[in-house]
């Protein structure tokens, strides 16, 4: 076992439910700190969830999250702030603002939150904007961005505070080899360079065997199986080999829980 | 039957709670954002007043062009056309200006407000402000409200003032009556206790159209349709409480 202070993250016995649906039963998960720690799991298992739920945009309904060996629901709104003020976060879609710029976008926690001189404030953007090969689109709006691009915007958005927590969701999707490669170099180079603590959401099991220290495979609320992505390619276990290797048949279902589809043409399950 | 109304009556009652404990949340916001952050502010009263200011203009001519019109046809069996401009700065100041100026604004700027709320938030912009340690309700629903709250009253005194340029272009310029009368009439009858009714009036209606936008789009299920039904109930539920209050209103006044 890890020494308490070499761990990020610590979700202890984790439930949370949807409705009816119960999306996390008894999860654990140590995240280490320094490392690059992928989340990867069959869509629709709750990968959006548990991000949100480590920021405490949501409560769990039982079980305890320690960032930094501190209780999170315990936290007062001025210290999560504080706590959120270390940490980026790439959403799944972007979520830029749409009423401001590019580059107001990525100057946004600067502003909201530092009263640096705006000559400084505009070098900062635009080198990270430089980073993510967005410099030139600095002055557009949001809605003239493709999908890949306001991705990639939102990147350098997330890591203009310099965070010491930078958290991923999905952010290989929608962007072609070339910026794909750019991405994954950058996210490992941050995360050695500057000494922060990465957290991966993706499907994308070739980029995560290429740039993560460990793994966690969630599936059914449960983590499948973690380790090193190594370890994982060689693990025995058919749900596992099934997720990393990309098959259809195995243990996990590719259909949501429906009703027995024979039946349900025949119309025979409104019966 | 009676159970039914019950659970309806609590179901009301309970959101009408929220919606004060949210309407207190934004009052003790307001002073903050004002003082520190007044460029937020300016920019909402902009797009809340500003860009409604055609359709008030327009609407405030016509209306006061028609009051013009009827004011005649009904003084004129008295002999009193004199007292048109009397009968059109009433109306325009104290229940004209408030009120219609606040439907329009709840359909102008209060659709506007309800759906860009309820967008940011189906777009997870509110979540990321909130991600980044922005407080959306100071950042975003707050200007907003103040916005309104500010352009109301100014929308209202522009209704007022275009459509007595109205009644008066109707009444003495194109129905003939004396133009002497006309004002001297108004300055003599209206007292500043009616221009006071009329303020206060414009002001709450600005509280409750802003409050009712900006509640209904934070409110909003963040899908298409919910922000598209969020919308709709903004200005509903705006012009059914802006004509409630100002029956109340008046009757408190008179
Ligand atoms: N607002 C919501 N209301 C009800 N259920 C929800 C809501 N958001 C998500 N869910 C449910 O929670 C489950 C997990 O959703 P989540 O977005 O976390 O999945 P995910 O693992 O991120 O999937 P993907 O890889 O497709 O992004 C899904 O089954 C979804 O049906
Ligand atoms: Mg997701």
């Amino acid at each position: 076992m890890n020494d308490q202070s070499d761990n990020l993250i610590e979700i202890r016995n984790l439930n949370y439910s949807r409705g009816q649906r119960q999306i996390f039963k008894n999860l654990n998960i140590t995240i280490a700190k320094g490392q690059v720690t992928a989340i990867m799991g069959p869509s629709g298992t709750g990968k959006t969830t548990l991000l949100r739920l480590i920021t405490r945009e949501l409560n769990p309904d039982s079980g305890t999250i320690l960032v930094e060996g501190i209780d999170i629901a315990k936290l007062s709104q001025k210290d999560l702030y504080k706590l959120r003020k270390r940490m980026g976060m790439l959403f799944q879609n972007g979520a830029l603002l749409t009423d401001i710029s590019v580059f107001e976008n990525v100057a946004f926690p600067l502003r909201e939150h530092t009263r640096l001189p705006n000559r400084l404030i505009r070098h900062i953007v635009l080198t990270k904007l430089h980073a993510v090969g967005l410099r030139g689109a600095a002055d557009m709006m949001p809605s003239e961005l493709s999908g890949g691009m306001a991705r990639r915007v939102a990147l350098a958005r997330a890591m203009v505070m310099d965070p010491a927590i930078l958290i991923y969701d999905e952010p290989f999707v929608g962007l072609d080899p070339i910026s794909m490669g750019v991405i994954v170099r950058l996210v490992r180079k941050m995360n050695d360079a500057l000494g922060i603590s990465s957290i991966l959401v993706s499907h994308d099991v070739q980029e995560i065997a290429t740039v993560a220290d460990c793994s966690y495979l969630i599936s059914d609320g449960k983590v499948a199986a973690s380790g090193s992505p190594d370890e994982l390619s060689n693990t025995r276990s058919d749900l596992v080999r099934q997720f990393m290797h990309g098959m259809a048949d195995g243990p996990v279902a590719f259909h949501y829980s429906a009703p027995n589809y024979a039946e349900q043409l025949l119309g025979r399950d409104a019966e | 039957m009676l159970r039914d109304l019950w659970y309806a009556l609590d179901d009301f009652l309970r959101t009408l709670g929220q919606l004060l404990i949210f309407f207190l949340r934004l009052v003790a916001n307001s002073p903050s954002i004002l003082f520190r952050r007044a460029g937020l502010v300016v920019k909402q009263v902009y797009n809340a007043g500003a860009l409604s200011l055609v359709i008030i203009m327009v609407s405030g001519f016509f209306v006061g062009g028609v009051l013009g019109l009827q004011g005649f046809s009904i003084l004129s069996k008295f002999n009193a056309e004199d007292s048109i401009g009397t009968f059109a700065a009433f109306s325009l100041l104290k229940e004209l200006g408030p009120v219609v100026t606040a439907l329009l604004f709840a359909g102008r700027a209060g659709t506007a407000l309800a759906s860009e709320i309820g967008l940011m938030k189906a777009t997870d912009q509110l979540s990321a402000m909130e991600m980044m340690a922005t407080n959306p309700l100071r950042r975003v629903l707050v200007p907003r409200f103040l916005g309104g709250v500010i352009s109301m009253p100014m929308l209202a005194a522009v209704f007022s003032v275009i459509g007595l340029f109205g009644a008066h272009l109707v009444g003495v310029n194109l129905l003939g009556v004396d133009q002497g009368a006309f004002w001297q009439q108004i300055q003599t009858t209206l007292e500043l206790k009616d221009v006071y009714e009329g303020i206060f009036k414009s002001v709450v209606f600005g509280v409750v159209a802003s409050l009712l936008a900006v509640w209904e789009g934070y409110n909003a299920v963040p899908t298409a349709e919910g922000v598209s039904r969020a919308t709709t109930r903004s200005v509903v539920n705006s012009a059914i409480a802006v004509l409630i209050l100002d029956f109340i209103i008046t009757a408190r006044f008179i």
